[in-house]
């Protein structure tokens, strides 16, 4: 398992970097850095300057993107022009955004694979039909739409939810996490389906039976453990799908976390909030990606016993 | 959010569809076996109705209104669906109806133009690094593995964040940039696909005799890479197309993917979304609402019934 | 239960006795599946018995309906698509088709156990061997978990896997083939059953592990007095072990003998076709001969004789009359209407020559 993880980080140590040299690329070599940073106006000419100076951009592109990645590693994620330090706002908001997105894995997890299990074990019945078109559905529908909609009927509606949760408390983030879930439940339980399907046919599920377990051991523990390990790897890169979600349902819900604050930044423009918020999100997909990938290690043992 | 497939279904994929011993012959059986199949399948034609649907009405919006999408009178903003407009007036007094019809052109264009170019960049990518291995091999799947751990909507942000347009950008320079950052984070998607697929025939001993008897790169590509890729492919491609659909909407939505004056439905969306608006005039939401998700819905059923009709064992 | 169970006490667990040594009657045993493409009547009434310490061959080309056999007593089918239509299979007497689901699960494993082909996709990937093992005592005897696992590295001794209680905890693929296949047969005997299936359980081996992995088979037989049922393809596995020998074609027996009897006479076309196939030291120099052609095709099986369109001896009334499976012979039964012939070492006419059958017949 050590080398296993070790083997893990390193090979998540050139992705890291790549990804961040591709971002820094873009936006400082590409781009033009000071685009929108005073409001709708161009900068003056002294700002350009002074721009230039602080972010190292007339020394060569692999020092300007080193000393940068330099001041990410140690938190500094810039100043935007209002005068705040982006770190700071994300730090204030980062909890919230945790929660929302906390309460939408529950969801995917909890309905995503029980809805996967169901219709895996009554394939071709109308539990199976059921859950295979209501996902296919939910998938066709993009989460700004749904949110709206829910927003619509159980908040401005009915009134059984808060319309907004601008509080962030958890009662409010309920009816956005599972929007923002929403989605992802509807893929986990297909690929839940899907895998179990599989694996029902696998040779040591026949093995199962012939061992005399009953049914619901046979399915619950031989088969489901299998079946479970790709639907975790799809948690994993689904992730990201997660964290830009989490943007969209922020601004429906009106939600103060990290999503609304690169919704707004969007809005006012604000490039400094906009690049520090989305390259801190990237680095958090891919930590994600690589815990995902070591409880990977742990389900399927056949990675980390060589 | 609507993520393409994920590397690991990928290649689930094309290992399910694309049996690695599977002669030329077998090839041909599998495909008319897949077309037997997709008539019976009442979603496939469902699916296929409702593209060509969408397809007309991308190429010929007139077709299906008179009104001018650009005409507004705001006498009428927000007015109720009624018999001179079905699907009401919106804020500025658009008529919805004809706004979400000439809506289509901007969806179908992205998703079309950024499924062809993650297609083209990801199958050269692709082929070249399993075709040629080695160092070159290694780079190109390091370079897939970079674009490839950026997720769509942020990638997609900070690409139109970079490089914006304002109400002067041509409509086709708006979309073309739309395009391009769905391509650029889209393509790694077909590389592993068709990487691996390279992978599995390039072993097989057809291959070999092919290569031993002078058969050039070209040749054996097309005539034995392509063919056993291309189930996955489509399959991959059609469900993705209806993705990046979505992830236009979304980015319009967001207010960084297409611009007004532009006419689409995320941005019809979007501008429907405030509290006080839905509320007030829930029919400038739900129009656009419903022809955006049948559009996504059309394509994602149309991937799905083919991978069933291609892989009828996990039905 | 005692947690002081001792397996070395063999029967003294089990409230099922044999009547006069008699541990298993498959009586008539239809099976068939049902697909999109139509039904294939897998099983057409097979039938045999097992007594205690027997060793029971049954021989077959792939899709001769021997492993449909196998799972159809275990009650492992996978049901849709397989379905038994007919037929009994009796346990000590007692008709285990009609028992109800639960009461059948407890006699699958505990009575009834089965060994696979395949060890390393037959068993879980995701857990380690002992647990699988252990398993066993856990389910049915609801031990617990260290008395099981203590239970699971004596078995694992017991078919000789070197390091047994370091290996306890590793994964299957962290064995190789033959070791593997040992660990699947100490979870077949874990609880003592009567009855033993193995299914192929040499085919994927080498072919100096296959004699190891049969050689344990035997011993461990003749230790504890099961009945075995060997399924096999090959009939060089089964000369050595087998008491007696049911050759299968196109889902029935066509030869059911005590194997020195079949082995020095067979007494249908197609076990002679087989015993012909074997290469042989003291036969150097000929032709070998194989049988031409291909099982049939099991949604439709030609009318009369099923091996009609392969047969040498093939004449009008093998094409229209099915013939029953006659007792030739003492112990001794032939699905042919040359049985007797056959059976004496007479050579029916020849009907076609060998050559004329290369290409296959498939109808």
């Amino acid at each position: 398992m050590g080398k296993y993880v070790l083997r893990r980080l390193l090979q998540m140590v050139p992705v890291l970097i790549g990804t961040t040299f591709l971002i820094y690329v873009m936006v400082f070599a590409l781009g033009d850095p000071t685009a929108g940073r005073c409001g709708e106006r161009p900068c003056p000419a002294n700002y350009v300057a002074k721009f230039k100076a602080d972010y190292n951009l007339d020394e060569p592109l692999l020092v300007q993107y080193a000393l940068y990645m330099g001041d990410v590693l140690r938190g500094d994620l810039g100043t935007n022009f209002f005068g705040n330090s982006v770190s700071e706002e994300l730090i204030a908001r980062w909890p919230t955004t945790a929660k929302l997105a906390s309460i939408a894995l529950v969801f995917e997890v909890v309905i995503g694979v029980s809805a996967g299990v169901l219709a895996g074990i009554r394939r071709g019945r109308f539990m199976d039909h059921l859950v295979t078109v209501s996902t296919l559905f939910v998938i066709s529908i993009p989460v700004f739409v749904i949110g709206s909609v829910l927003q619509l009927v159980f908040g401005v509606r009915l009134g059984i939810f808060p319309v907004t949760a601008t509080q962030g408390t958890w009662s409010q983030l309920i009816l956005p996490g599972f929007v923002l879930g929403s989605i992802s439940i509807a893929y986990v339980s297909r690929l839940t389906r899907t895998s179990l399907v599989e694996n029902l046919r696998a040779d040591y599920v026949r093995t199962a039976k012939a061992k005399g377990l009953k049914p619901s051991r046979a399915v619950g523990v031989h088969t489901l453990r299998n079946s479970l390990i790709p639907v975790v790897t799809f948690i994993g890169a689904d992730f990201g799908g997660l964290l830009g979600g989490a943007i969209v349902t922020e601004r429906i819900f009106n939600v103060n976390g990290v999503g609304g604050f690169l919704y707004r930044s969007i809005q006012q423009k604000d490039g400094v909030s906009v690049v520090g918020t989305v390259v801190c999100l990237v680095v958090v997909y891919l930590v994600v990606n690589l815990i995902v990938d070591l409880f990977y290690g742990v389900l399927d043992p056949r990675i980390t016993h060589d | 959010m609507t993520e393409p497939l994920t590397a690991q279904e990928v290649s689930g994929a094309a290992g399910a569809l694309v049996p690695a011993t599977r002669a030329a012959d077998e090839g041909r059986s599998l495909w008319s076996d897949a077309w037997a199949d997709l008539r019976r399948n009442p979603f496939f034609w469902v699916s296929a109705v409702l593209i060509a649907v969408f397809l007309v009405m991308a190429a010929f919006p007139q077709l299906f209104t008179s009104t001018d999408p650009y005409f507004a009178d705001l006498a009428h903003a927000r007015e109720k669906p009624s018999a001179e407009a079905w699907f009401g007036y919106d804020g500025q007094g658009h008529d919805v109806y004809a706004r979400t019809i000439y809506g289509a052109r901007s969806s179908i264009l992205v998703g079309v133009f950024a499924t062809l170019f993650t297609l083209v960049i990801g199958s050269l990518f692709g082929i070249l690094a399993g075709y040629s291995g080695g160092s070159l091999d290694a780079l190109l799947s390091r370079l897939g593995d970079i674009f490839f751990a950026i997720p769509l909507l942020l990638g997609g942000i900070l690409i139109l964040y970079t490089f914006p347009s304002d109400l002067e950008t041509p409509y086709l320079v708006v979309v073309g940039k739309v395009v391009l950052a769905l391509g650029l984070l889209g393509w790694p998607n077909i590389a592993r696909l068709m990487r691996s697929s390279v992978l599995q025939v390039k072993p097989n001993d057809y291959v070999q005799a092919a290569r031993a008897l002078g058969a050039s790169p070209g040749r054996i590509i097309l005539s034995h890479i392509l063919p056993n890729s291309l189930a996955a492919v489509i399959v991959v491609s059609t469900i993705n197309l209806g993705a990046y659909i979505a992830a236009e909407a979304t980015l319009s939505y967001l207010g960084i993917g297409l611009q007004p004056p532009a006419i689409s439905w995320g941005l019809a969306i979007s501008e429907a979304s405030g509290i006080g608006l839905i509320r007030a005039a829930p029919h400038m939401l739900l129009f656009p609402s419903i022809f955006l998700s049948l559009t996504v819905l059309a394509f994602i059923m149309l991937g799905d019934a083919v991978r069933d009709a291609l892989d009828p064992k996990l039905r | 239960m005692s947690s002081t169970l001792n397996n070395e006490v063999l029967g003294s667990t089990s409230s099922w006795q044999p009547h006069d040594g008699l541990l298993l009657e498959v009586d008539g045993l239809e099976v068939e599946f049902r697909t999109r493409e139509g039904v294939a009547k897998a099983i057409n009434g097979v039938s045999f018995d097992l007594r205690e310490g027997e060793t029971l061959a049954i021989l077959g080309e792939s899709g001769s309906g021997k492993s449909v056999t196998a799972q159809a007593v275990m009650g492992i089918l996978d049901s849709p698509p397989g379905f038994v239509t007919g037929g009994e299979v009796r346990y000590c007497g007692e008709d285990i088709l009609a028992m109800s689901d639960e009461r059948r699960r407890t006699i699958r494993g505990p009575e009834i156990s089965m060994v696979f082909q395949d060890a390393l996709s037959s068993l879980n990937p995701v857990f380690p061997v002992g647990w699988q093992i252990a398993e066993m005592f856990r389910q049915h005897r609801g031990m617990n978990k260290s008395n099981a696992l203590a239970e699971a590295v004596r078995l694992m001794e017991r078919v000789q896997i070197p390091g047994a209680a370091q290996r306890v905890k590793a994964y299957p693929h962290q064995f190789s083939g033959g070791m593997r296949q040992r660990i699947m047969i100490a979870m077949a005997i874990a609880l003592d059953p009567a009855v033993l299936i193995a299914d192929e359980p040499t085919t994927a081996l080498d072919v100096t592990v296959q004699a190891q992995i049969m050689q344990l088979l035997e011993e461990l037989q003749a230790e504890r007095r099961m009945g075995l049922i060997l399924i096999t393809h090959d009939l060089g596995v089964v000369a050595d072990v087998a008491d007696r020998i049911a050759v299968m074609y196109a889902g029935r027996i066509v030869e059911y003998a005590d194997v020195f009897d079949l082995y020095a006479q067979p007494a249908h076309p197609y076990t002679k076709g087989l015993l012909e196939s074997i290469p042989r030291l003291d036969r150097k120099g000929e032709t070998l001969a194989s049988i031409g052609g291909l099982p049939p095709n099991l949604m439709q099986i030609p009318p009369g004789c099923p091996f009609n369109p392969r047969c040498n001896y093939a004449q009008d009334i093998c094409r229209e009359q099915r013939p029953e499976l006659y007792e030739v012979g003492h112990h001794r039964r032939s699905a042919c209407h040359f049985a007797d012939q056959l059976v004496r070492g007479q050579e029916p006419p020849l009907t076609r020559r060998r050559d004329q059958l290369e290409g296959g017949v498939r109808p």
